[in-house]
């Protein structure tokens, strides 16, 4: 009898979540404790020493925070996740256990504006040196490469401007290069796009948009999964040295193909902290159980916004990867067949001043800085998140006076499009 | 049989099955992997037979160290062989001769010899290749899902406790499988890839 593969809402249901094993509880329990006993001493110490699974204390692990990382793990066929306190914390991490001070990774210049922000300022205080493709040039990417390389850094889907990365082609560079390809999946989500199956050796997720999907909790996550060769050349001493903290042992040799994910555990989480809450990840848990239904139904909706917008007046150019004619379209088509996403920009063709009135006069959209919730999101980066910068900036960080960026929820889509006509008519 | 994937089914059968376990090639090391495996499976009940030739006659976890296979003066149900692929047939060999013969053979994470496997399979012996019965354990309990793992199970049912300790879980249970993952076989294609 050969076993059955469930499918994928099955995962987003029932992956990591089996009933308690002390009370039968159903549901996920939210285990708010900081720390968990041991059996007797010689149990702690075979904790401690990495010798047995369980669980010592919550900054280094959890059973709720467990759950969601084997859930966001086999949704995006991943080896083993690690659920921490935010997105950003996640690219702490994962660079924390790949780099050492004066090593290089490549990044994609079309990313998430808080990325190139922690890239640009942050990491560079660490020596972790960012250097900038661009995914319009997949050369690009290959020119970068120097002997201090140690990863390309990817989004498949790209905040804000709904640019699609050619996660293969980049990841033939990776794999050439002898470093692992890094791929931000948050604005794809599991359910439009599973980047391990495009080359990807590890994901991560700010676990705050899509797939918490109600926003209501912010929550990172990185999936290992499981296909690079730490050891090969030992570029990467975290994983295939002796820790001397952990009594001598080479986390690659002992943990196999996930030992990346327990690096980042039990070395980057333990020793820098931003463990996520329980209570996050349950929130987060409940939010995926319906992933695929609320991604369709985002994805539905903002094509319908994005057709409707094109064909109006007030409207000068629609950046969606799902329009027909689109530049990105048939990297849409090969990445994600099910839907472009949910988050995208448009211009106006009244500017700066139309963009301020357009976020004044809406009445169903919601006027913040997050993507990826329930509710329609609009902001008008000009005059928000982007206003720092000057003019010429922000045309080239794709923040123009004229732009303005959704992030469409699952509301009715006629009421979306109703706000949006009489904010734009106002 | 195919020992490229192993069905859920094969190695839960195999694990709730044997009861004595000889090691080859365990390290008297606390920081070695075969060290971790030995202890892991040591406590969950089964009888650990440590087989090293460097330690013949010491003892490892309180338990005595023998030289070869032939030397156990007790049948063992398993030989689970932590050595280099290239070393495995030896092995198989004398597990094939002994009295009486071992039911499963396993080789660990990374080892895998076909030869040895056909020549086990053709005496009569389960086969499993490339695994860690820790892992597995692990896996098939659940218990490695709390550090995050992809245990690739589902089940609606809860998951027994062992006698000890909360922390302590059962293998006698029903899953069904989960998630599928290439990923090793991806590692492995590209690690052949390079190496040619």
């Amino acid at each position: 009898m050969t076993e059955r593969t469930p499918g994928f809402s099955t995962l987003a249901i029932h992956a990591g979540a089996q009933p308690d094993p002390t009370t039968g509880a159903r549901a996920t329990p939210i285990y708010q404790t900081t720390s968990f006993v041991f059996d007797d001493v010689d149990h702690a110490a075979s904790l401690f020493g990495l010798q047995a699974f369980g669980n010592i204390y919550t900054r280094i692990g959890n059973p709720t925070c467990a759950v969601l990382e084997e859930r966001v793990a086999a949704l995006e066929g991943g080896t083993a996740g690690l659920a921490v306190a935010s997105g950003h914390a996640a690219q702490v991490l994962v660079m924390h256990a790949l780099m050492t001070p004066g090593d290089e990774f490549v990044a994609s210049k079309k990313l998430y504006g808080g990325s190139i922000n922690q890239f640009n300022h942050s990491f560079k205080n660490f020596g972790w040196n960012v250097v900038w493709a661009d995914p319009d040039d997949i050369g690009s990417f290959e020119r970068a490469i120097t002997p201090k390389t140690k990863a390309i850094f990817i989004e498949s889907i790209a905040n804000p401007g709904g640019v699609i990365t050619d996660i293969e082609a980049i990841g033939n560079i990776a794999r050439r290069a002898g470093v692992p390809l890094i791929v931000d999946n948050t604005l794809a989500t599991p359910y439009l796009c599973r980047p391990i199956e495009h080359g990807a050796d590890v994901v991560i997720h700010s676990l705050t948009k899509f797939l918490g999907g109600h926003g209501n909790s912010i929550g990172g996550m990185i999936v290992d999964a499981g296909t690079f060769n730490w050891s090969r050349e030992g570029r990467y001493p975290m994983l295939s040295e002796p820790r001397p903290e952990y009594q001598g042992i080479v986390l690659h040799e002992t943990f196999g193909n996930f030992a990346f994910a327990i690096a980042c555990r039990v070395l980057g989480l333990r020793d820098l902290g931003p463990a996520l809450s329980p209570f996050n990840a349950f929130l987060i848990l409940t939010g995926i159980e319906t992933l695929s239904l609320r991604m369709q139904k985002h994805c539905d909706n903002a094509k319908a916004v994005a057709e409707w917008l094109a064909a109006n007046k007030h409207v000068a150019w629609v950046s969606y990867p799902g329009l027909a004619g689109d530049r990105y379209h048939n990297l849409a088509r090969k990445y994600c067949p099910k839907g472009a996403g949910a988050v995208f920009t448009f211009g106006l063709k009244g500017g700066y001043e139309a963009g301020v009135k357009l976020v004044s006069n809406v009445k169903l959209f919601s006027h913040l800085a997050n993507i990826g919730d329930t509710r329609s999101l609009i902001i008008h980066p000009a005059s928000t998140t982007h206003r720092q910068l000057s003019d010429a900036q922000k045309v080239q960080a794709g923040a123009g006076p004229d732009v303005v960026r959704l992030s469409i929820g699952i509301e009715d889509k006629d009421d979306i499009i109703a706000d949006l006509e009489q904010a734009l008519a106002a | 049989m195919n020992h490229d994937t192993y069905p859920d089914t094969f190695i839960r059968n195999i694990l709730n099955t044997v009861k004595t376990i000889a090691m080859v090639g365990i390290s008297p090391k606390e920081n070695r992997p075969s060290f971790f495996a030995f202890k892991y499976l040591l406590e969950r009940g089964y009888r650990m037979i440590p087989v090293n030739p460097g330690q013949a006659g010491k003892e490892i976890l309180g338990q005595k160290v023998y030289a070869s296979l032939k030397d156990i003066p007790e049948p063992v149900d398993m030989v689970d062989i932590f050595r280099a692929s290239q070393h495995v047939m030896p092995v198989v060999d004398e597990a094939i001769a002994l009295p009486r013969k071992p039911q499963v053979i396993w080789m660990q994470l990374g080892v895998r010899d076909d030869a040895a496997a056909a020549k086990a399979e053709a005496a009569g012996i389960k086969v499993v290749m490339n695994r860690c019965p820790k892992i597995e354990y692990g896996r098939l309990s659940s218990e490695i899902s709390w550090i995050g793992v992809n245990s690739r199970t589902l089940s609606s049912k809860r998951a027994p406790l062992l006698g000890k300790g909360v922390q302590r879980m059962s293998l006698n249970r029903q899953t069904m499988s989960g998630g599928a993952t290439d990923a090793t076989d991806r590692a492995e294609r590209v690690r052949d890839e390079q190496e040619k």
